[in-house]
């Protein structure tokens, strides 16, 4: 208890991430918050990686970790684009109202 | 050492609780604060556990740049007056049951796996990479970053180009009250169609503009 191993770290991780999860599920409002909801598991997903990094002392998960820094920047900054653009056609980003796709 | 995990459970209190209030409030706005708690502590923690390289970059790049970018969406949407419009919670108690049935399986699921780590082959450290003490974590990860790891380095600046070009497209608007240089018409050019050669009689001049 007093001593911090590496499954604290991964227990962290784990609750990060499963709250993550929680938000997609829970969340009808607007897709922004899914968005920080994959963030969030993205974050632990790296908390994962670096813990497991330092306990086994091995540098390659701390760069895969930028390498996911990167595709997580990427990928906000595309969804937002989307989301900006769906606003403006749509006029809402309701996750109930979006069902173009249903067809 | 009782120091240390002292902090440790500070700070993950703290993530946890900002993490759960990220997904909670019915304003945006609050829960991007909230995220850039997380974001802050998880950085914390990074530097605590030795990835002090790591921790820097996660908020120079979350905090500074993806977080802040979210901010500015959810100010330019404007989704919190559209939300504060219609103030029912019934979507948020429909999905609640499932959403919370789901997230506890996977989180025991995660657990049995963390539990299970007790159990593990005896796994070796592999010391290939790994610093030795008087290098700095920064200078050994730039020693594997920019040898070994070459390639995907590179690519994951492929990727942020492509991003970049993906965003910029998406969102550009093309508007008609303003003039636009187009190099393909300006290229194209000929002198039959923009020269025009007259004589000019004396005493007469020319006019122009008519």
């Amino acid at each position: 208890m007093i001593e911090i191993t590496l499954e604290h770290y991964l227990i962290l991780s784990s609750i990060i991430f499963t709250i993550g999860i929680v938000g997609i599920f829970l969340n009808r409002k607007n897709v922004i918050i899914i968005l920080m909801s994959i963030e969030l598991m993205i974050v632990a997903v790296n908390i994962n990686l670096v813990s497991f990094s330092i306990f086994l002392q091995d540098l390659s998960g701390q760069v895969f970790t930028m390498f996911i820094l990167t595709v997580a920047a990427a990928e906000a900054a595309v969804g937002l684009a989307i989301i900006v653009i769906y606003y403006k056609n749509k006029g809402s980003i309701n996750v109930e109202q979006i069902s173009s796709l249903k067809g | 050492m009782l120091a240390h995990s002292l902090f440790f459970y500070f700070f993950s209190t703290i993530a946890v609780f900002a993490s759960v209030m990220v997904i909670v409030p019915r304003n945006t706005v609050y829960s991007v604060f909230f995220l850039i708690l997380v974001f802050v502590t998880v950085s914390i923690l990074f530097i605590m556990i030795g990835a002090e390289f790591l921790g820097m970059i996660m908020l120079i790049v979350y905090v500074g740049a993806v977080a802040v970018l979210f901010l500015f969406v959810v100010m330019m949407l404007n989704v919190t007056q559209q939300i504060s419009k219609k103030t029912d919670r019934k979507g948020f108690f429909n999905n609640i049951s499932g959403g919370l049935t789901v997230g506890l399986i996977i989180f025991l699921e995660l657990v049995v796996v963390v539990g299970g780590w007790k159990y593990k082959v005896d796994l070796s450290p592999l010391n290939s990479n790994y610093s030795t003490q008087e290098l700095s974590n920064t200078h050994s990860l730039g020693n594997v970053l920019y040898t070994d790891y070459i390639h995907l380095f590179q690519i994951s600046g492929i990727i942020l180009l492509i991003a970049i070009i993906g965003a910029i497209t998406l969102t550009f608007k093309k508007r008609d009250d303003v003039k636009r240089q187009n190099y393909f018409t300006q290229i194209q050019r000929e002198k039959i169609t923009s020269v025009k050669l007259v004589d000019i009689e004396s005493n007469t001049g020319v006019k122009i503009d008519d």
